[in-house]
């Protein structure tokens, strides 16, 4: 694995010992980036470092930019018309916005996971096959078998669906669905898994079982949330940035960031002042 | 898993799915580029031919008025002047042009460059001008339908003699004209401002557009006022239901049946049932009102739906009632939704063709329609009705008549157009 | 028309009833505090004085002529052979009446039958002026002795305008009627002299035989067949082109163009889809056809210059359009998260729409191509000009075809009767592309209204 050591704020920071097993490095870094939606500035010099294995949540009001920054890591705000990105956002040390690298492959390494779980139109098992089929991944039928059996299981789906892999996948409940689509992600074994507020649509029950899940993924995934609430990013993260009118206020230790924060305006939203 | 390190295989895969892609965005570029090509291709092709419609070849010729030929019965009364031997003087003008030529052959091909018309085009200038009776005059007459076709060079000139309808004589005799400033080629104002005629170079659409104006007009007057009840009713008033229910998935079928069958129901229920007069603007636009209705009330609906229900729920709280708040404030924020729906549907019955056929309205009428049981043809028949003479001459007017028609409809759509976009309220 | 006179009246009449309750109103408003304003009360009589009469008057007009007509031909002395005849008549008659046509000798109809239906106009009209007044003032006294301090004047009009909201729109249901029972009507007459199954399953069609049907061995034949054929094939042809050219162009515009491209492509093709089907006609008899004509003469092709495939290719270009705007609202009804999803895998934009978008939208593209299809099937003008009349049962697009619709045109125009198996046939050809058409509208817009609302 390419990475290197942290040399950032947290380098500082005092780890807690059960979260960190190796010492963190750096698997993608976002420096000075700035983004425009036609003339309006939506994100200004957001510098954020994003550990490797661990999970960062990116907290703040609505409006903020945070989802904003996370479409900016797999290049998704390409789709948007009018958006521009300057600024460097690396992937292991590689420039994702340099011209030797293809987007569709930085999105196969970044996966991504919506708000709402969509689900394409096509039964369980087409959902899950079909990242590693554009991909080209597997060679027959055995081995897609068994990428969509592993990908299912390890969302923890596969016991619920085993039965009915050939019912479309909007027949799911909402959980499963978007477990589904966590599924669907990580099929194509990528790097990084963005998740943009997975379980704002989820009641707390199927949120509960998304937050484990993240829990079990980030050892083989890095996994960046976005999340609208402080109490889940305070559960499932480890690092946590605070972004507030287009700015990263605060980035740090989850804990710090909640305990201690050092802006006062970190402070005013994680005591519930505003947001 | 190192992606730096991609195999020559990975790499060649990606290549062939980016290739893919592009390929497929230009299956959407041709898919487009032929639309586009077409259109073009269709406006251009009438343009180059329908423009020289608007142009008429004239001769000019020294006429002498004798009175004994013109005015037979010597009181100068419109009725003696009708008597006139037109045909006479013309050929006597002629005559005095080319003085060379004797035979009787000759001199017919020589009077068939001028045409039919010349006649009544000198009995009208008598009698506006009374006093010119016994004199000569120096006017332009209009030319034969071939000569036209000849000076506008609609007719290849290199062509055998045999394969022509202008004889190399007749062309020698047009060059001299020529040469001596007696031919040009002026706009075109009797397309305007005369009906059909057999004559091509006489045949103008003024009967057509009034009679499209007429069948529009009715068209309108049923139309308008049932679409927006209907609507109205539909939308505002109606409970959902099966009843509503039922209305939509008609008038939805309605406005997807073929046209033609709405014409065989014009000729069951206006011709065969009621009576009315074959041909008349009346029925053509009872027939093309049935037809534009369901169009109209889907288009008012959807006018009438995108106005948001606070607005309703603001003036019933201030005790209107239903009836009221639809008609001080769901329709007057409606209405430029409607209107541009109402534009849009009237311009398709301007369009439309085949109903009309149905009852009547493709017979030849050389009268300007004056009123509504008038018998009269409207701007699509006419150019259906020009597109099947042979005379070559009315190929030209069919695609005058068809440029004219297009300013209409292309006209009346941007309009809509306009007033959607200017007027367009984002809630 | 005397009727514009009579409607006249019945207007000034109107205007007087609103005057009146109006002033009436006014009147008890002075002498204490009225429901409704008084203006309600105005409309209230103005509405009741009009209405009554305004069913009269329409109901004269629909009836009047066919009345007199049957009165004319009661009354008209022997001579007369057929209905046939005594049609023409009739016309002759009439126009004479109506002077737009001036009276001479030996035209079969005598004079006195014209002025016997000029009399009975006259008395028609007459009597129909009567009534309008009678039922008039009626119904003004009837409205002036209900209003008082307690009437609900607007109550009482806005249910009198919600009664006529309910008569407009029940009017496209008679519309539907009219077409239903007038072609099954016209269709039946048809039947009782050519069998149904010679029209349905009859591969011969040469109608033009059937003059008269009293000529000696004058019944034509009537084998529709091979007009299905060349409604079918000119139809396959068009969608042929249609659907791939018109679905593509709906794919780049929703996937692919950026907003400035729409903003001038979409107004383009609405231009196309605003073009009227007579100058497609034109396009196909004048441009089309002899351009295909001419290659074919060059590969050594013998091609009609009237082909099925000339009509075909334009009445393709025709409903591009069509295809397009229709495929273009049901692909941006596809939910832009299963795209963003499908991208956000690593998909390309032609995976994302091709494995994605397009099957998520098929129900709803089947829906569009069964409307334009639909509509194929129904389009007259660009196969009148441009397919021919020659009833050719072939599977060679080369040749001339004809269609269900250039038969019912060809067959009625020009025509002034309407009780031969010649006229009537028409009314049978319209009874099948009708309910043809009926049956692929409804498939199609129920596909498409479930399609938009599982979206």
């Amino acid at each position: 694995m390419v990475g290197k050591n942290v040399n950032y704020s947290f380098e500082t920071m005092h780890l807690e010992a059960s979260k960190s097993i190796t010492p963190p490095r750096v698997k993608m870094e976002a420096k000075g980036v700035d983004v425009y939606y036609g003339d309006k500035q939506a994100l200004e010099k957001v510098d954020l470092p994003v550990p490797l294995n661990r999970v960062t949540a990116l907290i703040g009001p609505s409006g903020c930019g945070k989802s904003t920054f996370l479409k900016c890591l797999n290049r998704m705000n390409d789709t948007v018309v009018g958006c521009r990105v300057t600024g460097s956002i690396t992937l292991d040390e590689e420039d994702i916005h340099s011209p030797t690298v293809d987007v569709v492959q930085l999105r196969a390494r970044v996966g991504m996971v919506f708000q709402k779980p969509n689900p394409f139109p096509k039964s369980i098992y087409d959902n899950i096959a079909y990242g590693p089929r554009i991909h080209g991944m597997t060679r027959d039928r055995t081995e897609l078998d068994q990428i969509v059996e592993e990908s299912l299981a390890r969302a923890g789906l596969w016991n619920e669906v085993k039965e009915r892999l050939q019912e479309p996948g909007t027949s799911l409940s909402g959980g499963q669905q978007q477990r589904l689509c966590i599924a669907r992600a990580i099929a194509v074994n990528p790097e990084v898994v963005l998740m943009d507020e997975p379980c704002s649509a989820l009641d707390p029950i199927a949120t509960a079982r998304i937050e484990e899940l993240i829990d079990e993924l980030c050892n083989k995934y890095t996994i960046i949330i976005v999340t609208h609430s402080m109490q889940q990013a305070a559960r499932v993260s480890h690092y946590t940035g605070f972004f507030h009118m287009g700015e990263l206020v605060e980035y740090d230790h989850t804990e710090a960031i909640f305990t201690n924060p050092q802006q006062e305006r970190t402070k005013g939203y994680v005591t519930g002042r505003f947001g | 898993m190192n992606h730096k390190n991609e195999t020559p295989e990975q790499r060649k895969y990606l290549a062939k799915r980016h290739a893919a892609s592009r390929r497929f965005r230009w299956y959407g570029i041709m898919g487009l580029g032929i639309a586009l090509m077409t259109l073009f291709f269709l406006l251009g092709t009438m343009v180059l031919k329908g423009y020289s419609s608007f142009f008429q070849t004239q001769i000019q010729l020294t006429v002498s008025f004798d009175k004994t030929v013109i005015d037979p019965l010597g009181d100068q009364s419109a009725e003696s002047l009708a008597r006139g031997d037109y045909r006479a003087i013309l050929g006597n003008a002629l005559k005095r042009v080319f003085p060379e030529i004797k035979s009787r052959d000759d001199r017919r091909q020589l009077s068939k460059i001028l045409s039919d018309g010349a006649s009544f085009q000198l009995q009208d200038l008598l009698v506006s001008h009374p006093e010119w009776v016994s004199t000569s005059q120096t006017v332009w007459l209009i030319a034969s339908d071939n000569v036209d076709m000849w000076v506008k060079k609609v007719v290849d000139h290199d062509l055998p003699e045999s394969q022509r309808r202008i004889s190399d004589l007749q062309a020698k005799w047009l060059a001299f004209l020529e040469t001596n400033n007696q031919l040009r080629l002026r706009f075109n104002a009797m397309f305007f401002t005369s009906g059909d005629s057999r004559n091509p170079e006489m045949a103008g659409i003024l009967g057509a557009m009034k009679g499209s104006a007429l069948t529009l007009l009715i068209t309108f007057l049923v139309s308008f006022p049932l679409g927006v009840a209907s609507a109205v009713y539909l939308e505002e008033f109606a409970a959902k239901g099966r009843w509503a229910d039922f209305i939509e998935v008609n008038i939805n079928n309605l406005a997807a049946v073929p046209s033609i069958v709405f014409g065989l129901l014009g000729l069951a229920l206006y011709l065969n049932l009621m009576h009315l007069p074959r041909s008349a603007p009346l029925v053509g636009g009872l027939t093309l009102a049935m037809m534009t209705l369901p169009t109209l009330v889907i288009a008012t609906r959807a006018s009438l739906k995108s106005v948001p229900d606070p607005i309703r729920d603001g003036a019933r709280a201030l005790g209107a009632s239903p009836l009221q708040v639809v008609l001080h404030h769901v329709l007057p924020l409606a209405a430029p939704g409607m209107l541009t729906g109402t534009i849009i549907s009237m311009a398709r019955a301007l369009g439309e063709t085949a109903p009309l056929l149905m009852i009547g309205m493709v017979a030849f009428i050389m009268d300007i329609p004056g009123g509504v049981l008038d018998p009269s043809t409207v701007l699509p028949v006419q150019i259906f009705l020009w597109a099947d003479s042979p005379e070559r001459a009315f190929l030209e007017k069919t695609s005058g008549a068809t440029l004219i028609l297009l300013a209409f409809l292309i006209t009346m759509n941007a309009l809509a157009v306009y007033i959607r976009n200017r007027v367009e309220r984002r809630w | 028309m005397g009727f514009s006179w009579i409607g006249t009246i019945l207007a000034i009449l109107a205007a007087l009833g609103f005057l009146v309750g109006n002033q009436r109103g006014q009147g008890l408003a002075r002498l204490g505090r009225l429901h409704s304003l008084p203006r309600y009360h105005g409309v209230f009589v103005a509405l009741w004085t009009a209405l009554p009469g305004l069913l009269i008057i329409i109901l004269f007009a629909v009836f009047s002529t066919g009345v007199i007509n049957g009165m004319i031909m009661e009354n008209s002395q022997g001579g007369v052979e057929n209905a046939q005849v005594l049609s023409v008549e009739l016309n002759k008659i009439q126009l004479i009446a109506e002077g737009s046509m001036p009276f001479r000798e030996g035209m079969g109809i005598s004079w006195d039958s014209v002025e016997r239906m000029k009399n009975l106009y006259r008395d028609a009209h007459l009597s129909a002026l009567f009534c309008v007044i009678v039922v008039g003032v009626m119904g003004f006294q009837y409205a002036l002795r209900r209003i008082n301090a307690n009437f609900r004047a607007r109550q009482e009009v806005e249910r009198i305008v919600r009664i006529l909201l309910v008569m407009a729109s029940s009017v496209s249901i008679f519309i539907t009627l009219g077409i239903v029972l007038s072609l099954i009507f016209e269709a039946l007459r048809f039947f009782a002299v050519i069998p149904v199954s010679d029209f349905i399953f009859g591969l011969q069609w040469s109608p033009q035989t059937a003059i008269r049907a009293d000529q000696v061995g004058g019944s034509g034949s009537f084998g529709a067949i091979p007009l299905f054929a060349g409604t079918l094939m000119i139809t396959g042809i068009s969608i042929l082109v249609a659907a791939p050219v018109g679905l593509f162009c709906a794919i780049y515009l929703s996937e692919f163009a950026s907003p400035n491209v729409r903003g001038w492509v979409k107004p383009a093709l609405e231009i196309l889809a605003g073009i009227p089907t007579v100058v497609y006609g034109l396009f196909a008899a004048l441009m089309v056809a002899p351009a295909i004509s001419d290659f074919g003469g060059q590969l050594g092709l013998d091609i009609a210059s009237e082909s099925a495939l000339a009509a075909g290719l334009v009445m393709g270009i025709m409903i591009i359009p069509f295809v397009s705007s229709l495929s273009d609202d049901v692909i941006n009804a596809v939910p832009q998260a299963i795209r963003d999803g499908s991208l956000a895998m690593g998909a390309t934009e032609a995976e994302t729409i091709r494995q994605v978008v397009l099957p998520a939208a098929l129900p709803g593209i089947v829906g569009a191509l069964l409307l334009a299809i639909s509509r194929a099937v129904g389009e007259t003008m660009i196969v009148v000009m441009a397919a021919g009349l020659a009833a050719n049962l072939t599977a060679n697009p080369l040749q001339a075809m004809t269609t269900v619709t250039v038969q019912i045109v060809t067959l009625l125009v020009g025509d002034q009767e309407f009780d031969s198996p010649k006229t009537l046939a028409a009314f049978a050809l319209g009874l099948s592309l009708f309910f043809v058409t009926l049956i692929l509208n409804i498939v199609a817009l129920g596909v498409v209204k479930r399609y938009h609302e599982k979206q």
